[in-house]
């Protein structure tokens, strides 16, 4: 029998042969990320006794949350993750600049194919964009793992979803991700490991295959993964990873699938998680003229370069509608840096949009709350009720594009009708 | 880990955003735990009692990984969570912080808001003691027993070391 990629991870990762789906193992990750809630590691570290660290070189710490500090309290646990991180030789720590910790970590050639990472955020399914297993745990369990090296992982059954391309005009993997979550349910994928496959897939950038794997989470994915290609090892060779350093897992051809799932991208349209719920999701048409009143295109699902570059050619040339605010956060310092010196930043500034420093920004609940009866148009992961300020608001998700037309018109807009 | 107390019942789907609101994220426990879970019943964080049973449907403790939302929910005093499923980042995180809880199919249909249960987790026992009916079902994996057991995995390392001594084993 075949295995999976999510069979083949674990086995590396635990030094076991032939796990079978169901089964508990003690897995050796081989990262370990800690965003803003380091400080919540460190003081469980401080209950422990401060025993020794299994690996210093293996903790990762970036402080994206809440950054900069909003007050002095947060500013506190900030520099106690700070003083942390030099007093024990933390190298892989990055401060309140750097931007959304799975995106720096990425770039930086921090995250390399075969590899188990485990992460103190619920969307370290991304990792699975460079053919890494990334998941989310608690903040304790980074804390036992940080002494002891290793953690309980149940070997996942795996899910198949094929995503045949090109994509039709104006749509992007955030519609692919928001389609397949409406059809497969918020739980559809609970404590699976959905593998992404098909020729679309193949074509897509690491950025793209970023925004599939974040997205995985919404559909109770434990971890998610597309096979490393060419692409891959480019970007990996650009960010300055060894290929000696990694090795790549593929899953078998023969390997067993708890289920396939099919999403044709060719006849795809734009789509739109409507309130209050991201399985709650309808084509932008039946949704078309609902008014916003502010635009957040932002966080580690979509606001990498390429998304900017798309959200700057829908508004080039245009303005932002009359009372409608749009916020955009780039992801991180260095797309940030790039989309200045390509004059995207710029675009958007003539637009009307306010810039904001990289980082979570508003998915985190920093900086555009919205009040009473107020409606955000979001490029971000999540629309639960209340998520961003007033309980009594609305959140819509989309892509970019579809963001970047509504902060046009002032109406959810299919971006189709704006694109040159 | 048998736990006896008043239902309190919440749907399908909850977030963990709707346990612990990000505002409160950063406050003392104290002041998290005077709002768990108001939005979906202002009364449950003035109510809830030592021993009480939180009922839902399924996926509950979906969204993002926060642990300090299964932190709170057993600040509140509360004896189990039976639910339908669980999000997986929910489920782990309760083993962590040592908070029973039990995957029962079904269970929306056995209960009533107000009902009183009676939960064995370890035994993988569930009874409405107001209706009568009960159910059995496998209870959670050993290993996972025994973190709840010691009040969660920091607890278990600190006093059961010898499960953690093969570290290096893979260094």
């Amino acid at each position: 029998m075949g295995r999976t990629f999510a069979q083949k991870a674990l086995e590396r990762a635990s030094g076991e042969k032939d796990l079978v789906p169901g089964q508990i193992v003690d897995a050796f990750p081989d990262l370990y990320m800690s965003h803003t809630a380091s400080w919540r590691c460190i003081r469980t570290l401080e209950r422990m006794g401060w025993p020794e660290l299994y690996d210093v070189d293996r903790i990762a710490m970036v402080m994206d949350h809440i950054a900069p500090a909003d007050n002095a309290k947060t500013a506190g646990y900030h520099a106690l993750c700070r003083d942390f991180a030099q007093r024990s030789g933390v190298r892989k720590f990055f401060d309140v600049n750097a931007g959304i910790a799975h995106v720096v970590l990425m770039e930086r050639g921090l995250v390399k194919p075969g590899e188990v990472i485990i992460g103190t955020d619920s969307h370290s399914t991304i990792y699975g964009a460079l053919g890494a297993f990334g998941t989310g745990v608690g903040f304790s369990e980074i804390t036992a793992t940080w002494v002891t090296g290793k953690l309980w992982m149940k070997v996942p059954e795996s899910i198949r979803v094929e995503v045949d391309g090109p994509l039709a005009r104006g749509t992007y993997a955030k519609d692919v991700m928001l389609r397949l979550i409406g059809d497969i349910g918020a739980d559809g994928a609970t404590y699976c490991s959905v593998e992404f496959h098909g020729s679309y897939v193949e074509a897509m950038s690491v950025s793209e295959r970023m925004t599939l794997c974040n997205l995985a989470m919404e559909m109770g994915a434990k971890n998610a993964f597309v096979p490393p290609d060419a692409t891959t090892r480019a970007y990996l060779d650009e960010a300055g990873a060894d290929p000696a350093s990694y090795e790549v897992l593929l899953p078998d051809p023969d390997a067993e699938y708890r289920q396939v799932e099919r999403v044709d991208g060719r006849s795809l349209v734009a789509q739109v998680a409507v309130p209050h719920t991201v399985d709650n999701v309808v084509p932008v048409t039946e949704v078309a003229g609902t008014k916003v009143d502010q635009v957040f295109i932002g966080s580690c699902a979509n606001a990498k370069y390429d998304d900017l570059a798309i959200a700057a050619d829908v508004l080039a040339g245009k303005t932002v509608a009359p009372g409608v605010r749009l916020i955009v956060t780039p992801a991180s310092s260095r797309i940030m840096a790039k989309a200045a010196s390509d004059g995207i930043v710029s675009t958007l500034l003539a637009a009307g949009a306010t810039i904001t420093n990289p980082g979570c920004g508003a998915c985190a609940g920093v900086g555009g709350a919205m009040a009473d009866g107020e409606v955000t148009f979001s490029t971000a992961n999540r629309n639960f009720q209340g998520r961003m300020g007033s309980y009594h608001s609305r959140i819509y998700l989309g892509s970019p594009a579809t963001a970047a037309a509504t902060a046009v018109r002032g109406v959810i807009s299919d971006p189709q009708e704006l694109l040159a | 880990m048998t736990t006896r107390g008043r239902c309190w019942t919440f749907g399908d789907n909850i977030p963990t955003d709707r346990l612990v609101k990000t505002k409160y994220v950063v406050e003392p426990m104290e002041v998290i735990v005077q709002h768990v879970l108001e939005d979906l019943n202002p009364r449950f964080p003035l109510e809830v009692a030592a021993g009480d049973v939180v009922v839902a449907g399924k996926h509950f403790g979906q969204s993002s990984g926060r642990a300090i939302a299964v932190k709170a929910l057993r600040a509140t005093g509360i004896g189990a969570v039976v639910a339908e499923t669980f999000a997986r980042t929910f489920y782990r995180n309760a083993f962590e912080v040592g908070l029973p809880v039990l995957e029962l199919p079904g269970v929306t249909g056995l209960v009533s808001d107000g009902d009183v249960l009676s939960v064995d987790v370890a035994a993988g026992h569930f009874r409405n003691e107001t209706t009568g009916v009960e159910r059995q079902v496998l209870p959670p994996d050993a290993f996972l027993l025994d973190m709840l057991e010691a009040g969660g995995l920091i607890a278990l390392a600190r006093s059961r070391p010898e499960l953690f001594e093969d570290r290096g084993a893979q260094r």
